[in-house]
């Protein structure tokens, strides 16, 4: 099978030479002040100033995915600043009730609300994301309500949503695993002749995964149309990105035929231009595309993890200093594109936000005990009913010895 | 056995399944093919034959050497409203795809509460008896009948093969469907107008009133050649032919039992935690006053499966099922 076969995708002959495809690992270089950065898309810097993109420059590459968010108004400019902010305070909240005993277990996304709000906002509505269990900023973007993501970390569900009702899977917690799902997704969406896309999220740790390799195999062969897009937030718990790997992660794509690209995951507007860039690839009918959005989880692994134990106070404070809302804020201050208004008016939504998802999750009921044999099959199962029968049958013992 | 119909047609059991998988894609566009080598070759038992050049490529799918990739794109494929009947290619081949079928396959309808069906056959041909290398000759279904959410089955004869896969692919839950690879070329009658036995429920192949023998895939056929060598010495045994794994119709075995009052399980997997152990303890609470006996099993050993040349000495023979009946039956 082929998507070539499908008549809405007609391969593009230029795409062997656009930019920042791993030919040439030669990702756009942006103004690197020092040896040690990284080379990545960045169209915003931490300092809040759009990148300026001179002819012939080291960073010209960078045009390439510019003219992507070229005509972005200043009311969409405040759209995914609004995004992360809520996404932040969300995310806050939701540690918070974790702390109150509210929720068993939180993953936060604090400092990675950029590579999650520019790729999902990137998407469109009939596109198909497969998040981790941390995408809480993509789920915003695929307008699923935040407190539908606490059922499973509150333990009353698995996944609380319908996946189909915004084209956003459940939570994957086996590392990597939806990788595929994603690639078998988008070559279904292929076999359709639809011009849909396909997102699959996954992190550093999981760029390790035997099922993230076989991803791309099957991705690069039947050359569906997936976006991988790796947040690299450094650290996989305790294990950092040099105990996954020799070579930047981006440049694994050359390896299976398609183009990977690293982008500043804490500019938002690169996130969106590259990912937007690469949706577009898909579409088109180009194939898989790595996007490596490079970034850094502020927060613990999830909050039953203490990252004193192996990292140091002076890493996050680097981090801060690119802090994705802070860069936004300053370039919309300096531009003139939000006012003291907009700016008090989010705070508000924020707390609005923050007081809804507590009061939502405080009152989540637990479930039937008899969820348990609910939809283990579709068609049902002889050893289910009769497990549940016993089991009704014993709970009812204890009515009759209490003599109701 | 009714007349021979336009319908009905002997053919081995591979040539019934790729008959049956040949009805489902022209009935379904949904349905796809996926599998190595099971394109353009048709399979390496030649299961698939003839589908690719009649289906296309974009139907009966030759995919990557990666077991986990074929059955985590095939949950893919399912999410986006395909039907894939997925071939791995050797029993021993399977476990690199474990980790999906048990971790998502298994799980995706519990979990997203009913909103998604994963309706994915897993076609696996299992057993040894063919002199075959290492990795090639396992039983391993007792590991999948262990997974809640999926389905575990397995034909015994041509006629069984044909509708069995046609009712797994209709199946909106995953099935894992086990081919008894040395009965591949063994002929029967296959009716495809016929209507079949559900799915699930089990069969008296053969009725008898001193011992009952269940069993289901390749060792249907070596308990219905004991049974016959029992009458010589003038003992009846039933022969019950599972046919599922999971669900396991307990209640046919239990109606069996209760008339011969002697229970003998036979499968080539290891008896040790293997589907004998579950039916041994089920029928044990079930028919714990008709038994006669305890409930004796025949299976592989505690080891790895031997090389060709010793796996005679490992299978389950006439002798060794003969040995179990005549120890039940000295009770």
């Amino acid at each position: 099978m082929t998507v070539d076969s499908s008549a809405a995708r007609k391969p593009r002959r230029s795409a062997a030479g656009k930019a920042g495809t791993t030919g040439t690992p030669s990702t756009t270089r942006t103004a690197a002040k020092k040896s040690t950065e990284p080379e990545l898309v960045q169209l915003l810097t931490p300092e809040g100033k759009r990148v300026r993109i001179a002819k012939n420059a080291r960073n010209a590459k960078n045009a390439e995915y510019a003219r992507y968010v070229a005509d972005i108004t200043p009311e969409e400019l405040r759209g995914l600043y609004r995004d992360m902010v809520l996404t932040r305070r969300f995310d806050a909240e939701a540690t918070a009730l974790q702390r109150q005993g509210e929720l068993g277990l939180w993953a936060s996304l604090l400092g990675q609300e950029a590579a999650q709000i520019g790729s999902g906002r990137a998407t469109r509505p009939d596109d198909y994301v497969f998040p981790t269990y941390r995408e809480h900023g993509v789920a915003w973007c695929r307008g699923v309500d935040p407190t539908k993501l606490l059922g499973m970390f509150r333990g009353v569900n698995h996944g609380g949503w319908d996946p189909n009702g915004n084209n956003f899977h459940l939570y994957t917690i086996v590392i990597g695993s939806q990788t595929l799902h994603a690639t078998g997704y988008a070559m279904g969406v292929a076999m359709d002749g639809a011009d849909s896309a396909v997102i699959a999220y996954f992190g550093d740790g999981a760029s390790s995964q035997g099922d993230v390799a076989e991803s791309f195999t099957f991705a690069a062969v039947y050359n569906a149309p997936v976006v991988f897009f790796c947040q690299n937030n450094q650290w996989a718990i305790s294990e950092p990105t040099e105990k996954q790997t020799r070579v930047p992660l981006y440049q694994r794509a050359q390896g299976y035929g398609f183009p990977g690209v690293r982008v500043d995951g804490n500019d938002v507007l690169a996130c969106l231009a590259v990912t937007r860039w690469a949706l577009e690839r898909a579409r088109n009918g180009e194939g898989p595309t790595l996007v490596e959005a490079y970034t850094y989880r502020m927060g613990a692994h999830t909050t039953s993890d203490d990252p004193t134990r192996y990292r140091h106070d002076d890493e996050r404070a680097a981090w801060e200093a690119k802090d994705p809302i802070l860069r936004l804020r300053r370039y919309l201050e300096a531009s003139n594109h939000a006012d003291e208004g907009f700016f008090a008016e989010l705070e508000a939504e924020s707390e609005a936000l923050g007081k809804r998802v507590r009061e939502v999750v405080r009152a989540m009921p637990d479930p039937d005990t008899f969820a348990i044999f609910e939809n283990v099959y579709a068609d049902g199962h002889a050893l289910v009913d009769e497990e549940r029968a016993q089991f009704a049958a014993y709970q009812a013992s204890f009515a009759d010895a209490e003599g109701v | 056995m009714a007349a021979e119909t336009m319908a009905t047609k002997n053919m081995p059991l591979a040539k019934a399944i790729n008959e049956s998988l040949r009805r489902a894609l022209e009935a379904d566009p949904k349905v796809v093919v996926m599998g190595e080598d099971v394109g353009k070759l048709g399979g390496v038992f030649r299961v698939t034959d003839g589908l690719q050049k009649d289906f296309g490529e974009s139907r009966v799918i030759d995919t990557p050497l990666a077991e986990s990739g074929i059955v985590g794109t095939a949950i893919g494929l399912a999410l986006r409203g395909y039907r894939p009947v997925l071939e791995i290619q050797f029993d021993g081949f399977v476990f690199p795809a474990y980790d999906q079928i048990v971790t998502q396959l298994a799980k995706m309808h519990a979990r997203s509460l009913g909103k998604v069906k994963l309706p994915v056959v897993i076609r696996i041909p299992y057993g040894g008896g063919i002199g075959a290398v290492e990795h090639h000759s396992e039983s391993p279904e007792a590991l999948f009948a262990h997974v809640p959410g999926l389905k575990v089955v397995s034909p015994s004869d041509a006629s069984d093969a044909y509708w069995m896969m046609q009712q797994a692919i209709q199946s909106d839950d995953p099935v894992i469907y086990f081919e008894p690879k040395r009965r591949y070329w063994d002929k029967a009658e296959v009716n495809t107008e016929a209507i079949p036995d559900p799915l699930h429920k089990a069969r008296v192949v053969r009725e008898g009133t001193d011992l009952t023998l269940v069993a289901y895939g390749p060792m249907v056929k070596l308990c219905q050649e004991a049974a016959a060598a029992a009458a010589e010495e003038g003992r009846s045994l039933e022969v019950l032919d599972l046919r599922s794994v999971s669900p396991l119709d307990f209640d046919s075995i239990q109606t069996s039992v209760e008339k011969t009052r002697r229970l003998v399980v036979v499968h080539e997997a290891p008896v040790f935690f293997g589907s004998g152990a579950e039916i041994a303890a089920r029928i044990t609470e079930r028919c714990f006053y008709h038994l006669e006996a305890p409930v004796l099993r025949v299976g592989g050993y505690h080891a790895p499966y031997p090389p060709a040349r010793l796996e005679e000495s490992y299978l389950p023979d006439l002798d060794r099922v003969l040995d179990a009946v005549d120890r039940a039956l000295a009770y």
